[in-house]
C-alpha cells in the first residue's frame, strides 16, 4: 500500500505491502514512498543532477507550494520538485471531475524557454531550432504552437516539447526532469544564432476540461475565441497571460504562463469558480494515458524513435524525404528510413481482458506460453473514464495490429490483452 | 476486533476469522480498482501473500495474518473493488479463515494499540 508511507510512520513492515518484484523501475533512487510505479520521478535519457534524485531537503518548490498545502495536497518528490500527487478527493474523483467540468494543474515545474534571434524574427529562431527537431517550424505561423521532440544522432528522443511562435521569438515548454539537459543542448547547438533564455520568473498552470473555456474567458477575455494550438498574450487582472489552447488530458483547455508573483492569485481566482477543482499528478497521469499521450522517460526516451512512438504526424512534409528542408536534424537517417520502410516495432494501446491492470514494465508475449517476451508495457493502469485497465507499450509491427491478442505477464500469470487503436478515448479539442 | 502491524483487521464470526484492511490502509492505498482473491480451500501460512489489491497508484499484497485455511472469499470485491474504500471495516472483508488455534489472536493489537501504532 502505498505502504511505504505507512511504514515510515510506524517502523512496522506493512503486510498490505507494495509489490515491486514484478516491475522494472527507473532510477528510483531513494525517493519511493507512494508514487505510483510508472510515474516519472527521474527520467532515463536525461542526466539528473544528484539533487533531483530524492534528497527531500533539496527539492524545489513551485510558486503554488503554499496553496497545495492549504488545499490539503499529498506532496511527493517529482522530477526534482515537491509536487501534489493528489488532493482530498483522490485520483479517481479528480480525474472524473476534470472530464466533467474543469481541473487546475500546477505545471510550474516544467521548463519555459525563449529562443530569440538577433534579427528579432521568429523565423530565424525557427530555422535554428529546426536543426534539433524533425518538425517544420518555418511553417509555424505567428500565434500557433506545434508539438516537437529533440532527437539524438541515433534517432532517439531526448525530450518532447511544445514550440510556439510568439511573433518575434519562439516559446518552448519542456519537461521538468529534462530542462537542464535541454537548455544545455539548445545552448550548445544554437550558440551564435539564437539567445536561449530560461523563463524562471513565470509560473505555469493548466486549466483543462469542458468548462475551461468559459472560466478562462472570464479571467482573460478573448481566451474562448482561441482554437486548439493557438497561442496568445491576453490581459488579465493578474498581468499579461501567455496562453496556449492545449494540454495533456485530451480535454479542451489552456496552458497559462503567468508572472510568478501573480501565480497564486490567479490560481485562487480560477479555483473560486464552482467548476474548477485542483488536480494532482496522479489524475494527470491517468488523464493523459486515456488520451494516448506519451510520458517522456516511459513511453518515449532515447531508445525510441518518433516513428516507433507513433509520432510521425509531428514530422511535417517539409522535413521528410523530398520535402523543402528534408532531414537536417539529428538522427535523420534512421527517422527518414523508418518513415519510408516502417519501423520494426511500434507503440500500441492495450486493453487487458480482465480487470487486472498491466503496469509499466509488464513483459508482453505473442502467445500464452511463449518463452520470450516480444514487447513491454511502458505505461499502464486504470482508466477512470473508460472504467477499465489500459496500457501502452511496444510490440513488433506484425503483432501490434489492432485486434490482435497478446499476453502480459502479471505476477507470474499470463493475462490476455487486446491491441487497440490510440487514443483510448476521443479528445475534446476545440478545433 | 484485532489488528495487525500489516494494517489488517480480524474479527471472529462463527469460529471463523474474518479478515479485512483498516480504514487507514484503505485511505493510504487510494481508490481500489482490482482485487485478486485466493481460491477457497487454500491452506496458508502466516505472512503468505494471499490477496493482491491494485489501487489507481500501485499493487499491494495482503498477507495471511495467521496459519489456517481460506474457507470463503468475498467475491463481491471482484465486481466492485471500490467497496474497499467505501466500507473497509464492514462489507469489504476479504476472506474468512479457519484457524486451529484462536489464541494466536491474543498476540495482535486491539483498537487502541493500533491507533497508537499508526500514530
Amino acid at each position: 500500500m502505498g505502504t511505504e508511507t505507512l511504514e515510515r510512520g510506524t517502523g512496522g513492515r506493512p503486510g498490505v505491502r507494495r509489490r515491486d518484484s514484478d516491475l522494472r523501475r527507473r532510477d528510483r533512487g531513494g525517493i519511493a514512498t507512494d508514487i505510483p510505479r510508472g510515474w516519472p520521478q527521474s527520467v532515463s535519457g536525461c542526466v539528473l543532477h544528484p539533487a533531483e534524485r530524492g534528497d527531500m531537503s533539496e527539492l524545489r518548490r513551485t510558486a503554488l507550494y503554499g496553496l497545495h498545502l492549504e488545499l490539503g495536497a499529498k506532496m511527493v518528490p517529482f522530477a526534482g520538485y515537491e509536487m501534489p500527487v493528489q488532493y482530498a478527493p483522490g485520483v479517481l474523483k479528480e480525474h472524473l471531475h476534470c472530464r466533467a467540468a474543469a481541473g487546475l494543474f500546477d505545471v510550474g515545474h516544467m521548463g519555459q524557454v525563449i529562443l530569440r534571434a538577433p534579427s528579432g524574427q521568429a523565423a530565424d529562431a525557427a530555422a535554428a531550432l529546426e536543426r534539433l527537431v524533425p518538425v517544420d517550424l518555418l511553417g509555424l505561423a505567428p500565434g500557433r504552437q506545434r508539438y516537437a521532440m529533440f532527437t539524438d544522432a541515433a534517432g532517439g528522443i531526448l525530450d518532447d516539447l511544445m514550440v510556439a511562435n510568439r511573433g518575434d521569438h519562439l516559446f518552448l515548454v519542456v519537461n521538468a526532469a529534462c530542462k537542464g539537459a535541454d537548455l544545455a543542448h539548445l545552448r550548445a547547438h544554437l550558440a551564435g544564432d539564437c539567445a536561449v533564455e530560461e523563463v524562471a520568473d513565470r509560473g505555469l498552470l493548466a486549466l483543462q476540461g469542458p468548462a475551461a473555456a468559459s472560466v478562462m474567458d472570464g479571467v482573460a477575455p478573448g481566451a474562448a475565441a482561441m482554437r486548439f494550438m493557438d497561442v496568445a498574450t491576453l490581459d488579465s487582472a493578474f498581468g499579461p497571460l501567455w496562453l496556449s489552447r492545449s494540454g495533456y488530458t485530451g480535454e479542451d483547455g489552456f496552458e497559462i504562463s503567468v508572472e510568478g508573483a501573480q501565480c497564486e492569485a490567479l490560481a485562487h481566482a480560477l479555483l473560486a469558480h464552482e467548476a474548477v477543482q485542483p488536480i494532482g499528478l496522479g489524475a494527470r497521469d491517468s488523464l493523459r494515458l486515456e488520451a494516448g499521450l506519451c510520458l517522456y522517460g516511459h513511453d518515449i526516451d532515447s531508445t525510441t524513435s518518433p516513428v516507433e512512438a507513433g509520432l510521425s504526424w509531428a514530422i511535417q512534409t517539409a522535413r521528410r524525404a523530398g520535402g523543402a528542408r528534408e532531414g537536417g536534424f539529428p538522427g535523420a537517417g534512421r527517422i527518414l528510413r523508418e518513415l519510408a520502410d516502417g519501423p520494426a516495432r511500434q507503440r500500441i494501446g492495450l486493453r487487458p481482458q480482465t480487470r487486472a491492470p498491466m503496469r509499466e514494465g509488464t513483459p508482453l508475449f505473442a502467445t500464452e506460453d511463449a518463452a520470450d517476451p516480444v514487447g513491454i508495457v511502458t505505461s499502464g493502469g486504470f482508466g477512470p473514464s473508460i472504467e477499465a485497465p489500459l496500457a501502452m507499450g511496444y510490440l513488433p509491427v506484425d503483432l501490434g495490429q489492432k485486434g490482435r491478442t497478446v499476453w502480459g505477464e502479471v505476477r507470474g500469470r499470463r493475462m490476455a490483452a487486446d491491441v487497440v487503436a490510440l487514443p483510448f478515448r476521443d479528445p475534446n479539442y476545440k478545433r | 476486533m484485532y489488528y495487525t502491524e500489516e494494517h489488517e483487521w480480524l474479527r471472529v464470526e462463527d469460529d471463523l476469522v474474518v479478515v479485512g484492511i483498516t480504514e487507514h490502509a484503505a485511505e493510504q492505498l487510494g481508490d481500489i480498482v482490482f482485487v485478486d482473491l485466493p481460491d477457497e480451500g487454500k491452506t496458508v501460512s502466516k505472512d503468505d501473500e494471499v490477496v493482491v489489491i491494485e489501487s489507481v497508484k500501485a499493487a499491494s499484497d495482503i498477507l495471511a495474518p495467521l496459519d489456517g485455511e481460506i474457507v470463503e472469499v468475498n467475491i463481491a470485491l471482484s465486481d466492485n473493488p471500490g467497496l474497499v474504500n467505501d466500507d473497509p471495516l464492514g462489507e469489504a472483508w476479504f476472506f474468512k479463515m479457519k484457524v486451529e488455534d484462536l489464541s494466536a489472536l491474543d498476540d495482535l493489537m486491539d483498537e487502541a494499540a493500533y491507533k497508537k501504532f499508526i500514530g
